[in-house]
């Protein structure tokens, strides 16, 4: 079981319901659940969605799109059935957030997905979370069956004449499938392959009918914008970055853990004061802001705002609040072979740049590491990476080069001290089990 | 496999699936707009049966959503969970991803490898366990993390995962 940590400077929103017992749905009610629906069932789709814009939500998949405006874009009228899908395939390496609302909270997600049918007009939602998540479906399972019992779920949902139905399944391990026309394709019961866009989801979607698809934390956190109000809600963040958010602490942190805090809150201050500072008094080295896609901060540059915007003018990403902490004992480039080897693991194939391109800059790493690489490869990584930028239907592609482009950029000496044949300076390991990576 | 295996689509006799799970299957393709949306469910509960995804099981899943026996393949090649040789009882997945690298993810794993004498996707001659070094399995803030089937330990050391291991392998043999 998962540990839960607590710390005074949290915000504890998403997570206020975490380790209280809120599986239960008795427990759920018992603390403010199923309030927010009715509310929301009260005031109509136009009220819901304006509440939603006004309480500067963004998508905690990684995007950070705003969430009220992606339910604006849902047509009202349609042929095809409207869906609401919750995206709980968590697999970005660094984030384990959307483990612990299933566990912790699986009623907030299911609360969260009516009021996005309701805004929308769906009478369906799916969620959807990873293969590997199995005893959270269980748990998850028991949450909507109660919920149907209750008759929150099925027809005339709550006394009213709004029937509404909810089906939770998992995926069978693949990373892309996290990304919304691949979840898609995968809940259709096909491979993984993502869509041309446009047309994007909110017209074309799950069966061809106008989807909405969310981020399970994005989902879970839809009760707490009408429980506290939208303006409260956006004044705890920072500008156009609406409330807290779940970061993900991993790594060489001394209390590793997920942590409420605000949006904007200082990355320096979540890492040395929230997460205690770097294990056993050791120096830091780098930063991993927001989950292995998102380009590597150097120590010096993590006093900034944990939000959208400030990451982003830091030359990264916020991301899916994966903070991976690096101290000063990590090889830069190994780390950098390993974040590649996931993405040449997990690309689908289907657009040659990544599937090659990932391929190539995995065989290049690994013979780098090991001491065999050339001085002309130190560009040669970074080329392969940077002709792979913006040339695939979906942003694994992207994932896989931005990280790499940033090590490069950043961690050049690194590189440059395992040239000449020196096998890893920084490593344990002999060349010749090097090779072996 | 041959050629006329994976192309001709006999209509199975029956069920090869106990009882609850074929009445689960008859629940499930009920619940989505189109049938085949139960397809990757169908398939997990059919491998968490029978240990693997055997002819049969794909012949009676492909009839079950009047699917090729070839289109079904398609789409369980491509998901890492998914298999169609049988494993060990106990499938040791050790996650050696960025989080858990810093942590000794790797170490772990090459533990593994020496307690149990075997690799990456190989079972032991017993049939008890096999060894898998697996992608991020979403536990990152509570690494170096391993899972044995569908259950989590996290927070591992070389030490506290031999003793679970050891429970494993006591479970084996009762």
């Amino acid at each position: 079981m998962p540990t839960l940590v607590s710390h005074p400077e949290e915000v504890k929103i998403v997570s206020s319901r975490f380790g209280q017992g809120a599986a239960e749905i008795d427990r759920y009610i018992e603390l403010g659940g199923y309030q927010a629906v009715r509310q929301a069932m009260e005031q109509g789709p136009e009220w819901i969605i304006a509440q939603m814009k006004a309480s500067n939500l963004r998508g905690r998949g990684g995007a950070g799109f705003p969430t009220g405006m992606k339910w604006s874009f849902v047509p009202k009228q349609s042929e095809k059935p409207k869906y609401v899908l919750v995206n709980g395939d968590e697999s970005e390496p660094g984030t384990c957030k959307d483990h612990l609302i299933f566990l912790h909270d699986p009623h907030s997600v299911i609360e969260g997905t009516i009021i996005a049918g309701l805004a929308i007009g769906a009478k369906m939602g799916f969620i959807y979370l990873r293969g590997e998540y199995r005893y959270l479906l269980t748990i998850m399972e028991k949450a909507i069956a109660d919920a149907y019992a209750k008759g929150f779920l099925g027809k005339g949902i709550f006394g009213s004449n709004f029937d509404f139905e909810v089906v939770s399944q998992t995926g069978a391990g693949a990373y892309e499938v996290g990304e919304e026309s691949a979840l898609m394709e995968s809940l259709e019961g096909k491979r993984g392959i993502p869509r041309i866009k446009p047309p994007f989801p909110a017209v074309v979607g799950l069966y061809g009918g106008p989807t909405v698809i969310n981020n399970a934390e994005t989902i879970a956190t839809v009760p707490h914008i009408f429980r506290m109000g939208a303006e409260a809600y956006a004044k705890v963040g920072s500008e156009r970055n609406g409330g807290t958010r779940l970061f993900c602490v991993s790594g060489h942190a001394e209390r590793n853990g997920v942590y409420e805090l605000p949006m904007g809150y200082n990355l320096k201050k979540l890492i040395y004061e929230v997460a205690g500072g770097i294990r056993g008094g050791r120096q830091l080295k780098a930063v991993v802001p927001g989950g292995s896609s998102t380009p590597v901060l150097l120590a010096s540059e993590i006093d900034i705002g944990l939000d959208f915007d400030q990451v982003g003018q830091a030359g990264s990403m916020l991301g899916s609040g994966g903070v991976v902490v690096l101290d000063e004992t990590v090889c830069m480039v190994e780390f950098a072979l390993r974040t590649i080897k996931f993405y040449q693991h997990e690309s689908c194939g289907w657009c040659i740049p990544c599937r090659e391109g990932t391929d190539w800059l995995k065989k290049t790493l690994t013979r780098f590491h090991a001491g065999a690489g050339e001085a002309r490869d130190i560009d040669n990584i970074r080329y392969l990476a940077e002709n792979m930028l913006g040339r695939t239907f979906c942003p694994l592609g992207d994932a896989a080069a931005m990280p790499t482009i940033a090590f490069v950029k950043k961690f050049r000496q690194e590189f440059e001290d395992h040239l000449d044949g020196r096998p890893c300076p920084y490593a344990k390991k002999p060349a010749n089990e090097l090779v072996g990576v | 496999m041959s050629l006329t295996n994976i192309s001709v689509d006999k209509k199975p006799e029956g069920t090869i699936f106990s009882p609850e799970l074929a009445a689960r299957f008859d629940k499930l393709v009920t619940l989505y707009p189109m049938k085949r949306s139960a397809l990757i469910p169908m398939l997990l509960y059919a491998q968490d049966e029978i240990g693997y995804l055997s002819d049969a099981a794909i012949a009676e899943i492909a009839h079950r959503l009047q699917l090729t026996v070839l289109d079904v393949r398609n789409v369980l090649s491509y998901y890492s969970m998914l298999r169609t040789r049988p494993a060990g009882k106990f499938n040791v997945q050790v996650c050696t991803n960025i989080s858990c690298m810093l942590r000794g993810g790797q170490e772990l794993f090459e533990h593994c490898e020496r307690q149990l004498g075997i690799g990456h996707k190989q079972t032991t001659p017993d049939g008890v366990f096999s060894l898998e070094e697996v992608e991020c399995i979403g536990a990152c803030s509570w690494a170096p993390a391993v899972q044995v089937n569908y259950d989590f330990h996290d927070n591992l050391t070389p030490e506290t995962l031999d003793a679970i291991l050891a429970e494993y392998r006591s479970k084996a043999s009762q």
